[in-house]
């Protein structure tokens, strides 16, 4: 079969060594057209024949489809099985879909990055399409006709003459013995019974009665549960503790001290083992502890900004990017713009709070938990508790929401070294003040943006950022380049269009752990570089949809530009109505919104509407990509309005959602969102929704009342 | 120890009076539908039905809950359709998920008290429940669903 190497390292089935048991057999379609891989046991959950990582079918018929991505509300856990039905040829309704433990066999599972549609399914289509004609083959041969006489439908191979029919159970046998085909036809998207499609979502039923088990709901026979305090000032250690008191709650069973992994450094803590959460908890907030600081109390939100602010205004920074020069534009520019712009530190705050359960048992330990990268884990776990790898078994739960957050190592180590001191399959659960006081955040970032104006047109655009690199923490040698998505979220077709551009990060380090939050660094690049082109517009004299005309030249930009218009008759804007627009790349997919701001009869500024436009290439799911890009307006709604994460004196500010207030059902506008069609590749999904949404708002309230926000959050009312 | 009746049955536990019916319901009665999101009040993840009315069950005790039924989520109805329940399946409001227990139980409440809401009253009704996937204009729009489906389901 013809294939990418991708699919090739994804290696071989697991030989699961099933002494006494009956023989399973198996095949891999080979990336280099070797013969197929036959394995005399299969995985013993599963008992059935593996026809590729993500395919089982046993003999009975049934199907098994696998999710080895995260499913956090972003719809893999559908979305693959919507596509490898597809060319399979077999009924959504009819397939069973478990989660893959971390195995190496699938690739990165890191779900991050919007990618697990995007990087896959390709390989996904090809995989299943060849499965499907090896069932054929092994039906024909079986009957003793040509395999072009026959066809799949429903999980069954048909000889068209004959009528013969044979659900794929029957042949998986005969069909692991085949050499996989070399080349494969794959349908056209106007072919697609299933793919492209509004169906609905496999997992919805059972999150609608209670059934569907997060990593809180998991439970092991003989399990225990821990709450941990750590030390509140983000990596500092214990100096002593008192247990005393804790010891005295009902239920509490044993109190220690721990140290987990804050990425490659520690945080210290003291563990409470109880037999009910409550009781744990209880128990930790009756524990006395004296901490070590290690130097963290200097930390303060408004020394952090004016760090940054130093760092823009007096130095270059690495380039990530640089293009004609800037520099010499601005020297000799007659109309110049140079402005500012901060965004602020975000929690990821899931709904879910963090946890997980851990059983280790001499050489191994299994954990189950809401866990966005189980190969991280995998890494991390084996590395720190000397393991093996293949010892470290990592089962993914459904995750109450992730955004990043989840695919940070620190809560399944705290729960693996708790399990290793009791010697019991444990659950250590963090309270809502856990999640939010002790990161990793987004981290808060200043950018200094410049442009020269030539007669109208724009003549250079110099970007510079200060903020945490979320690279640093997993390599050091990224210390010594400029953060890679420091131009994240600014479109391509500028590029060509605008002859002098450059990116540069000076480089800003605190000891704040930060990590990806959704849509990484296009959620405040977009808020930077989009309020500035707006300003830019006005600057030049320019309306800001036509400024956007003339430089994204390409037709996919041009197409987009002619749907927001037409969607939020934008030209027959009202008096007294102000419109904002906004355009973001992020993860393959670009997204416009307008937004429509007016004033409410007190005078203050309300939302009207939302439009929003994405351009995902190929995609899976309508409906699923249409939820996506409105949670992530509302999610984008808070971080712009809402919330964010200060600190003082080496603590966080914000305790709990009362602190940290999040958009409720009555802050949301209505939001329309349209999906661009055409043949591109798939881009993402999850994330691209969010960058547009704060810089069309704000350049919507710019349209309206002339106030210019250059800073997030900012509160509704106070504008 | 303390007799619970959740979702019908009756529970024995031996458990704090004092303990949060949260914790009860999912760690001793072990029904894990309910959830915990942020312990005192503010997101409605655990909401639950206390004779009837929409209460968080992350600040209520135990021993609130005694001699009173007890419903969660796994008991609004036999086969997961609630003309809530349902609405949210048609909609597909879901995404992660873990809020829409305590989403679907307060939105249950308010059409039992008012069978054809407003959004002006959706919004005061649903005000309780935090969803962070940002699922708001289906649960609305579910809610509309809901209503239509329950109005039908009484012809």
């Amino acid at each position: 079969m013809s294939s990418t190497t991708d699919i090739s390292r994804r290696g071989f089935l697991k030989i699961a060594g099933l002494g006494g048991t009956a023989l399973y057999l198996g095949v891999f379609p080979s990336a280099t057209g070797a013969e197929a891989t036959i394995v005399n046991a299969g995985q013993a959950a599963y008992q059935s024949i593996e026809l590729n990582a993500w395919v089982y079918i046993d003999t009975a018929g049934k199907v098994t489809f696998v999710d080895h991505r995260a499913e956090m509300g972003q719809g893999s856990y559908h979305s693959v099985s919507q596509i490898l039905a597809e060319e399979l040829e077999v009924d959504l309704n009819d397939v069973n879909i478990i989660f893959g433990q971390g195995d190496k066999k699938y690739g990165s599972q890191v779900t991050g990055g919007s990618s697990t549609i995007r990087m896959n399914y390709k390989n996904f289509l090809k995989l299943t399409a060849t499965a499907r004609e090896m069932l054929i083959a092994a039906a024909a041969a079986q009957w003793g006709v040509a395999a072009a006489e026959c066809y799949a439908e429903h999980g069954h191979v048909i000889h068209k003459k004959s009528g013969k029919k044979a659900h794929y159970g029957e042949l998986v046998v005969a069909a692991s013995k085949l050499t996989p085909p070399k080349d494969v036809k794959l349908k056209k998207r106007s072919e697609y019974r299933l793919i492209g499609k509004p169906l609905k979502r496999l997992d919805t039923p059972l999150k609608t009665n209670g059934t569907a088990i997060f990593g809180l709901d998991k439970r092991v026979p003989g399990m225990v549960f821990a709450a941990v305090e750590r030390n509140p000032r983000l990596r500092g250690k214990v100096k002593s503790f008192d247990a005393s008191a804790a010891l005295k709650v009902p239920g509490v069973q044993k109190v220690f001290k721990i140290k987990m992994l804050v990425f490659k450094t520690y945080r210290e803590g003291v563990a409470v083992v109880a037999n009910s959460t409550y009781a744990a908890f209880q128990g930790k907030k009756a524990l006395k502890v004296e901490w070590d600081d290690s130097g963290f109390e200097h930390i303060n939100t408004a020394d952090i900004y004016a760090r940054q602010l130093e760092n823009v205004k007096t130095k270059e920074g690495l380039f990530l990017k640089k293009q004609g020069d800037p520099d010499a534009a601005l020297a000799k520019s007659a109309q110049k713009l140079d402005l500012i712009y901060q965004t602020p530190y975000q929690s990821h705050s899931p709904i879910e709070p963090l946890n997980c359960v851990a059983h280790y048992q001499g050489d191994k330990v299994e954990v189950w938990g809401p866990i966005q990268a189980p190969d991280w884990i995998q890494d991390a776990l084996s590395e720190e508790m000397g393991l093996k790898r293949e010892n470290v078994i990592v089962n993914m739960t459904f995750l109450g929401g992730g955004f990043g957050r989840k695919a940070f190592m620190d809560y399944p180590h705290e729960a693996a070294v708790i399990s290793k001191e009791i010697n019991a399959p444990v659950q250590v659960v963090w309270t809502r003040e856990d999640e939010m006081t002790q990161g990793p955040y987004r981290p808060g970032i200043t950018y200094r943006c410049e442009a020269s104006i030539n007669n109208g047109d724009i003549d250079a655009l110099k970007f510079r950022m200060s903020g945490q690199n979320n690279d640093h923490w997993r390599d050091p040698k990224n210390k010594q380049q400029a953060n890679r998505s420091t131009s994240e979220g600014f479109l391509q077709p500028y590029y060509d269009s605008i002859k002098n551009i450059s990116f540069a990060e000076v480089i800003f380090e605190t000891p704040i752990p930060s990590m990806w939050w959704r849509s990484v660094y296009a959620s405040t690049n977009g808020f930077a570089y989009e309020s500035f082109l707006d300003e830019v517009a006005h600057a030049a004299g320019k309306d800001p949809m036509d400024l956007r005309r003339q430089y994204l030249t390409d037709e996919r930009s041009q197409k987009l530009l002619d749907k927001m218009e037409e969607i939020s008759g934008w030209k027959n804007r009202k008096k007294n109505e102000g419109f904002g627009v906004a355009i973001t790349e992020c993860f393959a997919s670009t997204v416009g919104q307008i937004v429509k701001v007016s004033r409410k009869a007190g005078g203050k500024v309300k939302i009207d509407k939302v439009w929003a436009v994405m351009d995902c290439g190929w995609y899976v799911n309508p409906d699923i990509v249409q939820a996506q890009v409105e949670g992530a307006i509302v999610m984008g709604l808070g971080a712009a309005t809402m919330h964010e994460i200060t600190f003082t004196d080496g603590l966080v500010d914000q305790k709990n959602y009362h602190s940290y207030q999040m958009p409720r059902i009555y802050d949301i506008p209505p939001i329309e969102v349209h999906i661009m069609e055409n043949a591109e590749d798939a881009g993402g999904v999850g994330e691209p929704g969010l960058p547009s949404f704060a810089p069309a708002l704000t350049n919507a309230i710019f349209d309206l009342t002339g106030t210019r926000i250059r800073k997030l959050p900012f509160k509704m009312d106070e504008v | 120890m303390i007799k619970l009746t959740i979702n019908g049955k009756e529970h024995t536990l031996d458990a704090d009076p004092e303990m949060p019916l949260l914790w009860a319901i999912r760690d001793l009665a072990g029904l894990t539908g309910t959830k915990f999101g942020c312990g005192v009040a503010q997101c409605g993840a655990c909401m639950v039905h206390l004779d009837g009315d929409a209460v968080r069950s992350c600040v209520t005790k135990i021993k609130r809950a005694v001699g009173k039924q007890v419903i969660t989520i796994e008991g609004l109805s036999d086969n997961n359709n609630h003309p809530v329940q349902q609405a949210w399946a048609e909609i597909d409001v879901p995404q992660c998920g873990y809020c829409h227990s305590g989403q679907i139980m307060a939105a249950a409440v308010l059409l039992r008290d008012n069978p054809n809401p407003t959004d002006a009253d959706i919004d005061i009704a649903m005000a309780g429940n935090i969803c962070r996937c940002g699922t708001y204009p289906r649960i609305r729009k579910a809610i509309h669903t809901a209503a239509e489906l329950q109005q039908k389901s009484l012809k």
